[in-house]
């Protein structure tokens, strides 16, 4: 399809974001995208959109305004109080017919994940997944879309030439949070969408919250492990307050399994589980490829280790050389306090 | 109940190299494996068919040599297997495949429930599962890590989300994708083995479906990947120098600049 080159995309115009919410709250990530949007849409000479479905959000509207989002497209409806699947495809594919975005972003979150393939293949366009890192290709004005793929270990971009929007669900996390301008001028534009053209199939019973600690590992966003260096079973629970307070699952070497400090299902190697965190801190592991085989992948890897030979530090990304006893009470602490960072130590000693 | 599940080939991931040079794949001398998550996905539903009755089908879109990770399929006592494989398949994206995917499982007929793994350990896009799903116009519902009721008409599910699960029911014939925790793979059975050494692997081509050729392999693929790279992390890491404190404090200074906690 050689001729598709002249494809005419005139018609396509504006940034949009999907407005991830839930129970009212809306997700992290969507600052983030705003942030990222505003961007993208200031190259392009363009507006950013955010596309907010849900139930009484006026306010979350006006809010969002304010962090220099242009236009708001407010769905207010009983139906999308909570997110279900088929409704909001419904919404966003709609709304995109209609009104034509050049791209449009959603978070890699489980929502995201669900909502924009099932969307993508609606309108029949492309979806890159989990991306890292979005630009506009100076030239062309294209949306270049990095990701990882294979675990981790490449990074691919990825082009949707002939196929409007260009879409993309893009990493929690990763992005930088839209800034609070004051007197934003944007507007809000209330849609009115016929659900009952949607024939329900699946319904949501119960949503039930849960303490994190049975986490699978292997699906963890950070892991925080520890290795012989710990010590103890008891000493554990340091390792237990550092996931905690990253919001993170608890790994472990072999040698900490062996020695009865934890159980094996938090074991990470060859013989364990293999891991591919967005951060893997390594505590008192001394890096046997046993153990490196099963997180090598990890997107940032952090090791803290008494001894500078140990070869933990030939793979992790920012090493910290002392005693764990002292080095992560003292990281709990500066993350607590909102990680103030004291003018007199940012000085680095390279 | 009649049952599809979808695996894919992939390469046994920690053996990935990448030539530095080109900025290519090195996939010779890569062993190939079923995805392990597909692994839980035909579990399920020999679970499901052992209980209630009915046949497993497994389906996966590859080259020739795919036709192994069927056999192996057979092994584990699936009923049937097929084989999609065509040169005008290669190149698909997400979307491409899961059409070609869709008009598979069309033509199979009458399906009640379809399985995928949760993603690909390569692609790693988890987007095939859910655009299967819009293509046949049924509801689908992605992470599933229990299946807590199943009925001639319908399903209950637990959804594994950010901080906890959703229950949610869904009215046959939907999709699932599955989290490993779902269940514990069987090991291949003697008579597994042995019916997977005799059998024929079906092969459906292009011409075996009633699909539109322009929406099928790379020209029926919206994207297109223009560069692969290995990333620059984990190549020159920092080791901190200084007191504990001054560390600790590199390292949240760090994480704040490049907004490395959300
Ligand atoms: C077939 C086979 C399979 C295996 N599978 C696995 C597997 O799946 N997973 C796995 O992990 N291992 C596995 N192993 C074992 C592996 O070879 C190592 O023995 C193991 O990983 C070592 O664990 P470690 O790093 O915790 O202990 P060590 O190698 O003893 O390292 C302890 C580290 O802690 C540091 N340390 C000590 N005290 C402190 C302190 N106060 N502060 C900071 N640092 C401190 C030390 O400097 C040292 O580097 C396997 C081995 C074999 C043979
Ligand atoms: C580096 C790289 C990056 C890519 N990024 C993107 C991207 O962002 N967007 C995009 O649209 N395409 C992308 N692709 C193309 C994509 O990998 C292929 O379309 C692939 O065939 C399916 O995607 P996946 O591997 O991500 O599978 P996933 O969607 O992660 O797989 C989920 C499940 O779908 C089923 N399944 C997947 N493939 C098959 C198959 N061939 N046969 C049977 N069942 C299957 C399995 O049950 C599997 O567990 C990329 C390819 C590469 C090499």
């Amino acid at each position: 399809e050689k001729e598709e080159k002249t494809k005419d995309f005139s018609d396509y115009k504006n940034v949009w974001v999907f407005g991830e919410q839930r129970e009212g709250d809306l997700n992290s990530v969507v600052h983030e995208l705003v942030g990222q949007g505003r961007r993208l849409a200031n190259k392009l000479k363009e507006n950013l959109s955010v596309i907010l479905p849900g139930y009484q959000n006026i306010a979350q509207a006006k809010e969002l305004i304010n962090y220099g989002v242009d236009k708001v497209y407010l769905i207010d409806k009983k139906e999308l109080a909570e997110y279900n699947d088929e409704y909001y495809t419904y919404v966003m594919a709609e709304l995109i017919k209609k009104y034509n975005p050049s791209i449009v972003l959603m978070g890699a979150t489980t929502i995201g994940r669900s909502l924009g393939p099932r969307v993508a293949a609606r309108i029949k366009t492309g979806l890159t997944a989990d991306c890292t890192s979005l630009d506009i290709d100076d030239k062309s004005k294209i949306l270049l879309q990095t990701r990882p793929a294979f675990g981790g270990n490449i990074m691919a971009t990825i082009v949707c030439k002939n196929h409007r929007p260009q879409m993309a669900t893009v990493r929690p996390g990763v992005m930088k949070a839209a800034e609070k301008r004051e007197n934003y001028e944007g507007i809000i534009s209330k849609e009115d969408l016929d659900l009952s053209k949607v024939i329900l199939k699946t319904e949501v019973i119960d949503i039930v919250r849960e303490i994190e600690d049975s986490i699978n590992i292997a699906e963890a966003d950070i892991i925080v492990s520890g290795g012989r260096g710990v010590g103890s079973g008891e000493n554990f629970n340091l390792i237990r307050e550092l996931a905690d307070t990253l919001g993170g699952a608890v790994g472990a070497s072999r040698a900490a399994v062996d020695s009865g400090w934890i159980s094996h299902d938090h074991q990470v190697g060859q013989t364990g589980t293999t891991v591919a965190p967005r951060i893997y801190i390594a505590c008192g592991i001394s890096g046997a490829v046993q153990h490196l085989v099963g997180m090598k992948s990890s997107d940032i890897i952090i090791a803290i280790n008494k001894d500078p030979g140990a070869s933990i530090f030939n793979y992790a990304t920012y090493g910290l050389v002392g005693d764990l006893f002292k080095i992560i009470p003292l990281l709990i602490e500066q993350l607590k306090s909102g990680a103030t960072i004291k003018e007199s130590a940012a000085s680095f000693e390279k | 109940m009649n049952i599809v599940v979808c695996i894919k080939q992939v390469p046994d991931t920690t053996d990935v190299k990448i030539d530095k040079k080109n900025n290519t794949l090195i996939r010779s001398g890569v062993k190939s494996i079923i995805n392990p998550y597909d692994v839980h996905a035909i579990e399920t539903g020999l679970q499901i068919r052992d209980e209630l009755g009915g046949k497993v089908t497994v389906i996966s879109m590859g080259p020739p040599q795919v036709k192994e990770s069927l056999k192996e399929a057979v092994s584990l006592g699936v009923d049937e297997v097929v084989l999609i494989s065509d040169r005008a398949f290669a190149g698909a994206d997400t979307l491409a495949t899961s059409y070609t995917l869709a008009k598979t499982i069309e033509k199979i007929g009458e399906v009640d429930l379809i399985l995928c793994g949760k993603q690909a350990i390569d692609g790693d896009t988890a987007q095939v599962g859910p655009g299967i799903a819009e293509h046949l116009a049924i509801p689908h519902c992605t992470y599933i890590k229990n299946i807590t009721e199943i009925t001639e008409k319908s399903i209950t599910v637990q959804r594994k989300i950010e901080g906890g699960f959703e229950i949610v029911k869904l009215q046959l014939p939907a999709l699932l994708t599955v989290n490993k925790e779902i269940n514990e793979p069987r090991l291949p059975s003697i008579r597994g083995i042995l019916k997977a050494k005799e059998i024929d692997v079906p092969v459906w081509t292009a011409n075996d479906l009633v699909l539109d050729k322009a929406a099928i392999g790379l020209d029926g693929s919206p994207t297109q990947v223009v560069s692969i790279a290995t990333p620059e992390i984990n190549i020159k890491g920092d080791i901190f120098k200084g007191t504990p404190e001054e560390q600790v404090n590199n390292l949240v200074k760090i994480f704040c600049e490049q907004q490395i906690l959300g």
